[in-house]
């Protein structure tokens, strides 16, 4: 329990926060406002991910699932039955959702755990990612691209990135006050005490089944969505990019360096990995492959020192000196 | 009356019987004390009661009611709690949040939660830790967290799987003294323990169980002079020596 003076400290940081992200575009140019936007883009998928595999610890390795079906959903519907994108949105949501709560009933009904459920997460994604490898070379061989229509809020398409970076800022921080508001509740108890003991959780009265498959449920049906805006950001989509086996890395990679379990980890892990990468190809310019090296060392690094993520370790630092003092 | 019934509970493990026809009542307000040798089918009982196995034969009733096959859950939620021999902490989570999850059985709201935590956690004497992360507990601490996240679900029954076993001797009275006081709230007791000065203080009535089987049954006086209990502890040899020196 935080004490009074702590949560209007909390309060305080956010607005000064919130409103500075809001400022921002005004100050800083298309490359920068498309990195920040990335970043967002990133929290945001990582925080969904994180509700069901940092949360609940159900270590998903095939997100990029429930993330292609939210961009082909939002996509194929709008252009063969004109539905508007935002509805789109929230259908393709809807299909992941249920995506979700079918290849959860199947994993959790048979007791699939740990790295067995990674594995039967992976092996959707894959088998999604070459169905519409099949289906698009026959169908759309150059990949779907999302008709014109200029500036339009109604139709989610902008000519410049700055509406792109409010609509994702919001998107992220709704999910993040999401993470909050679950933790604070039973249903985070419940997701905790799942991914601590689940032997221990079903004794104390809890629907492990049920509760992993709301964990799955959020998860599958937020990211989803965010495959809708990147359909929209690039309006264009084409099989790896949504299904592919690096999308589902990217989206873990935040919150495992971030600190999976915790509200803000995906944010600070996004953040940590969207700088380093671009930072490391800037510096490294001229040898090709080479920023992905030391990317790939400076990952394996934080991996072994901060084995909780980022703010996992200063979690662990502070309860050390709260006891020392 | 009888609030908690086992007829001729069987669990077949391949060609081991572990359970083996066990019937038994527990009385409202008792402490039913289990014993037998390692290995007897104590644990394997409360697994069969509380839904972590499926019975190969028989029924338990709880108030009246089949609970044979329910879920561990559903077990919980119809107020029949238990501990684990081996204590299961959630590691990673404060003691406070670990009993919290107990009492969220039970009572929805954060706020309201958290207030009979701590209030359970007062109780069994680990109020002062509850900031700290349950891994960081020693065994004895661990039980009295085992036995408070079973206490906040507000069972009308619980188990308890030898829960001063492996106690120092001035925690294992302060164990005791917690379970008598966990009688006088009204809650029944059924108690497996293979420290014999627990059992035998604590036990209105004992049943011993050896192979599965039921052995003996009785107040504690007359189980720890049961000439089979004898033999079942110590083998035959024991009572083959002592009648022929008698």
């Amino acid at each position: 329990m935080s004490n009074p003076v702590q949560r209007v400290m909390k309060i305080l940081v956010t607005i000064v926060v919130g409103v500075f992200l809001l400022v921002l575009p005004r100050f800083i140019g298309g490359y920068f406002l498309h990195l920040i936007t990335m970043i967002f883009f990133f929290a945001y998928l990582g925080t969904a991910w994180n509700i069901l595999g940092g949360y609940a610890g159900q270590f998903s390795f095939g997100h990029a699932a429930f993330f292609g079906i939210g961009a082909f959903t939002s996509t194929l519907l709008q252009i063969h039955l004109g539905v508007n994108p935002w509805i789109g949105m929230f259908l393709g949501g809807i299909v992941g959702l249920l995506l979700g709560l079918f290849i959860g009933s199947l994993s959790f009904r048979y007791g699939l755990r740990g790295p067995y459920f990674a594995l039967a997460m992976l092996a959707l994604a894959e088998m999604l990612r070459l169905l519409a490898v099949e289906w698009m070379a026959v169908k759309y061989p150059l990949g779907i691209t999302i008709p014109l229509r200029g500036d339009s809020l109604l139709y989610f398409q902008f000519t410049k990135k700055v509406p792109y970076y409010y609509i994702m800022f919001i998107m992220m921080a709704a999910v993040l006050y999401l993470t909050r508001v679950i933790e604070e509740r039973r249903m985070g108890s419940y997701f905790k005490a799942i991914r601590e003991n689940e032997n221990a959780a079903d004794a104390l009265g809890i629907n492990v089944f049920k509760y992993k498959l709301i964990a799955m449920a959020i998860s599958a049906f937020l990211t989803a969505t965010g495959g809708t805006f990147y359909a929209q950001y690039y309006l264009t989509i084409e099989e790896e990019s949504s299904f592919g086996t690096s999308m589902s890395i990217e989206v873990l990679l935040g919150p495992i360096i971030g600190g999976a379990g915790t509200v803000l980890g995906p944010l600070v892990g996004a953040a940590i990995l969207e700088i380093l990468s671009e930072g490391t190809r800037n510096l490294l310019k001229g040898y090709s492959g080479v920023h992905l090296m030391v990317y790939g060392a400076i990952l394996i690094v934080v991996i072994i020192f901060l084995p909780k993520g980022i703010l996992g370790g200063l979690q662990a630092t502070f309860r050390r000196l709260a006891k020392a003092l | 009356m009888v609030i908690l019934e086992a007829q001729g509970l069987t669990k077949n493990f391949g060609g081991l019987k572990a359970v083996n026809d066990l019937s038994f009542e527990l009385t409202g307000g008792e402490i039913l004390g289990i014993i037998g040798p390692n290995g007897a089918g104590k644990t394997t009982l409360f697994n069969l009661i509380t839904g972590f196995y499926h019975p190969s034969a028989g029924t338990v009733f709880f108030k009246g009611e089949n609970i044979t096959g329910l879920r561990p859950y559903q077990i919980c939620k119809r107020g029949l709690a238990r501990t684990f021999q081996i204590t299961q902490p959630f590691a990673n989570l404060t003691v406070l949040e670990n009993v919290k999850i107990g009492a969220y059985s039970q009572i929805p709201s954060n706020r309201e939660a958290t207030r009979e935590a701590l209030q359970i956690l007062e109780t069994v004497g680990l109020y002062e830790k509850r900031n700290e992360l349950a891994s960081a507990l020693p065994i004895g601490h661990r039980k009295n967290l085992e036995l408070a996240k079973a206490l906040a679900t507000r069972p009308e029954v619980i188990l308890l799987d030898e829960v001063v076993a492996g106690l120092n001797s001035k925690e294992a009275d302060g164990m005791i003294a917690h379970i008598h006081r966990i009688r006088e709230e009204g809650i029944t007791i059924l108690l497996i323990e293979h420290v014999m000065k627990a059992i035998m203080s604590l036990s209105s009535r004992i049943i011993v169980i050896h192979y599965g089987r039921k052995i003996a049954q009785g107040i504690p006086e007359e189980v720890s002079k049961n000439t089979k209990v004898i033999e079942a502890y110590l083998g035959e040899e024991y009572t083959l020596v002592k009648n022929r020196r008698a």
